[in-house]
C-alpha cells in the first residue's frame, strides 16, 4: 500500500499578541507583563494513511483538528515536523470559498472551481452536473447576492463534491443545508470513497466516524491520544455530554 | 490509480508548496478569473459604469490644470501643460494603484487565505493586472490629447513601453513585499497612502524637470536621490515620448523646460534592472512571512 498523507512529529504553535499597539506594548513591557504567548495547536502528531483508506479526526472544540487539517490541505505549514501528500487534494473544507456577492452564480462556480484547482475543461465538463446537483435550476445566471443562504452553500457544496483528487477532505462542521440535501453529500461522499479516494473526515461526531471511516484518529490539546478503530475510538473520547450517541450538537447527514 | 503506485515517500510533496511566482504561471487560469472578477465587479451598480474610470482621470487633471497651470500660471512657462500633465499622471497612477492595491492585497482576501492551499502570491499579480487594466482610459485620453496637439511619431515613442515596464516592475516589488507586511501590522497601507500622496509631487509631472534641476543644483546627491524614484525615470520618458513631439524644439531650446535628466534611458535600464532585483527579494521574504499568514489573518 503506498502512503497518501504521512505526518513526521508535526507541530504548530500559535502566538496569541496581548498588545496590538505600540502604547500598549510599552504598558505592558513597563509593567513586566509578557508581550505574547504561545501554545501549541497540535503538537508532535504523526500518522501515515494509505491510499484508500477513510479516516476519521476526531476531537472536541479546540483539540486541534482544524489545525492538522489545514496543514494537511496546505493552507498552514507545520513549525516543526513534515507534512507529506502523495496526490491531488479537493473536499468539503472550502465551501464557497471566493463567492462574490455581485457575480452571477455561473461566474461563481467556474472561479471557485479554479480556486479549488479544477482546470478550464474540468469545470466545462462538469458544469451541468454540478448545477443540477445543487438544485440551482434557472437561477444559475442571477447574481448570487439573490440567492437565499441555502442555495449559496449547496452550489459551493456541489462545486466542491465535484473536484477530482486523490484526497478528499471533509470538515463536517460545515455540513449545510436540509435534510435531503445533506443526505444527498453523503451519498456522494460514500461514491468518492468506493472510487478508491483516501478520505480524511474531521469530525465531533462519533456515530458519523463510524458510519463512514475505517480507521479512527482522536486529538486531545494538540496530541494524538488514539489511533485505532473506529467503535474504541468513540468510547476513548469519552465526554460525559458526548458519548457515543451524542444527539444534540451531532449533524446527521 | 496511477498516481498512487508510486511506492511510498518519494511521491509524497509538500501540500503547501512555497513554490512561488512560478506556481503562479501555473495558475494562469484562475489568474485570469481573478483578474476578470475584479475588473468587473469594480463599477458594478453604478449607473455610469465604465464611464467612472474615465472620470476619475479626467477631474485629476482638471483640478491640476486649472489650479497648477491657470491659476498659479505654470502653464505660461511649460508648453502645453495638459499633455505635460497627463503624460506624467498615467504613470504615477499606474504606480500609485499597483502599490496600494498589491499591499491590500492579502488581506483583502483573507477569506481565501485561511480557507484555501493557493499560492499567495496570486492575490499582489492579480492586482497589478488589474491596476494595468485600469490605467487604459487614462492612456486613451493621454493619445487623443497628444495628437490633438500635434504630436507626431518620433525615436522615443518606445519610451512608453520602457515607462510601463519600470512602473509596473517596481509597482509590484514594493507592493508585494509591503502586502506580506502589512499582514502582520495594517499600519503598512497606511504608509502606502503617505507614499502615493506625495508621488505626484515627488516627480516632474506637474513642473518641469529642470525648475527641480535647478534648485537642486547646489547639492547634486539630493538630486541623486530625487532621480533614484523609478517613477521620476517613468514621468520623464513618458514625456519625452507624448508631450516633446507636440513642441516646436527650437523655440523652446534655450529656456531648458524640454530638458530631460542627463542619460534618461541609461538610468531608466539600470533602476529596472535593479527593480526585478528587487521583485526577486520581495518574494523571497514573501515566502518567509507567508508560513503563518493564514494565522495573522
Amino acid at each position: 500500500m503506498s502512503t497518501m498523507i504521512r505526518m513526521e512529529s508535526v507541530s504548530k504553535q500559535f502566538t496569541l499578541r496581548h498588545a496590538k499597539t505600540l502604547k500598549r506594548m510599552t504598558h505592558r513591557a513597563i509593567r513586566g507583563k509578557p508581550l505574547k504567548d504561545s501554545f501549541y495547536a497540535v503538537r508532535d502528531v504523526s500518522f501515515d494513511v494509505d491510499a484508500g483508506e477513510a479516516i476519521g479526526l476526531m476531537g472536541h472544540n479546540g483539540s486541534g483538528k482544524s489545525t492538522l487539517l489545514k496543514m494537511v490541505s496546505g493552507v498552514m505549514r507545520p513549525d516543526d515536523g513534515r507534512v507529506g501528500v502523495g496526490g491531488k487534494i479537493a473536499g468539503l473544507i472550502e465551501v464557497g470559498a471566493g463567492f462574490h456577492p455581485d457575480l452571477t452564480g455561473r461566474e461563481n462556480v467556474y472561479l471557485n472551481a479554479a480556486i479549488i484547482g479544477m482546470t478550464e475543461k474540468e469545470i466545462d465538463r462538469k458544469f451541468d452536473t454540478m448545477v443540477e446537483f445543487a438544485n440551482i435550476g434557472k437561477f444559475i445566471d442571477t447574481e448570487v447576492r439573490h440567492y437565499s443562504s441555502g442555495m449559496y452553500m449547496r452550489l459551493g457544496f456541489a462545486v466542491a463534491v465535484h473536484a477530482e483528487c486523490d484526497i478528499f477532505l471533509v470538515d463536517e462542521g460545515l455540513a449545510v443545508g436540509d435534510a435531503p440535501f445533506k443526505r444527498k453529500c453523503m451519498r456522494k461522499i460514500r461514491e468518492v470513497r468506493e472510487q478508491g479516494t483516501t478520505i480524511f473526515l474531521v469530525s465531533h461526531s462519533p456515530k458519523q466516524v463510524q458510519k463512514l471511516c475505517d480507521r479512527a484518529l482522536v486529538l486531545k490539546e494538540g496530541s494524538l491520544v488514539f489511533d485505532g478503530e473506529p467503535a474504541e475510538a468513540a468510547r476513548f473520547l469519552n465526554d460525559p455530554s458526548d458519548d457515543g450517541d451524542g444527539t444534540d450538537e451531532e449533524t446527521d447527514f | 490509480m496511477s498516481r498512487t503506485e508510486a511506492a511510498d515517500s518519494p511521491a509524497l510533496h509538500d501540500p503547501s508548496g512555497g513554490g512561488g511566482l512560478m506556481e503562479v504561471l501555473r495558475h494562469r487560469y484562475l489568474l485570469k478569473l481573478l483578474v476578470r472578477k475584479e475588473v468587473k465587479v469594480r463599477y458594478q451598480g453604478s449607473l455610469l459604469g465604465m464611464g467612472w474610470s474615465y472620470v476619475q482621470p479626467l477631474t485629476r487633471f482638471m483640478v491640476y490644470f486649472l489650479i497648477i497651470g491657470v491659476v498659479l500660471g505654470l502653464n505660461r512657462r511649460v508648453p502645453n501643460f495638459a499633455v505635460h500633465i497627463v503624460a506624467g499622471m498615467v504613470f504615477v497612477q499606474l504606480f500609485s494603484e499597483t502599490f496600494s492595491s498589491a499591499t491590500r492585497s492579502v488581506v483583502r482576501n483573507k477569506s481565501l487565505v485561511r480557507k484555501v492551499g493557493l499560492p499567495r502570491e496570486m492575490f499582489p499579480v492579480a492586482s497589478v493586472l488589474v491596476s494595468a487594466v485600469n490605467i487604459v482610459p487614462g492612456l486613451v485620453i493621454l493619445f487623443l490629447a497628444a495628437l490633438l496637439t500635434g504630436w507626431h511619431p518620433t525615436w522615443h515613442f518606445p519610451a512608453l513601453l520602457l515607462a510601463f515596464a519600470l512602473t509596473s516592475v517596481w509597482g509590484f516589488g514594493v507592493g508585494l513585499l509591503f502586502s506580506a507586511f502589512n499582514v502582520y501590522y495594517r499600519d503598512f497601507s497606511k504608509v502606502v497612502q503617505i507614499i502615493t500622496m506625495i508621488l505626484p509631487w515627488s516627480s516632474p509631472m506637474i513642473y518641469a524637470y529642470e525648475m527641480v534641476r535647478d534648485r537642486l543644483g547646489q547639492f547634486p546627491w539630493a538630486l541623486e536621490i530625487y532621480l533614484a524614484n523609478p517613477v521620476s525615470e517613468a514621468v520623464m520618458l513618458s514625456q519625452q515620448a507624448l508631450w516633446v513631439p507636440t513642441l516646436d524644439r527650437t523655440r523652446h531650446a534655450e529656456t531648458g523646460v524640454l530638458d530631460m535628466a542627463s542619460h534618461l534611458y541609461e538610468r531608466s535600464l539600470i533602476l529596472l534592472a535593479v527593480g526585478v532585483v528587487f521583485v526577486w527579494f520581495a518574494q523571497k521574504v514573501f515566502t518567509r512571512l507567508e508560513a503563518s499568514f493564514a494565522e495573522q489573518l
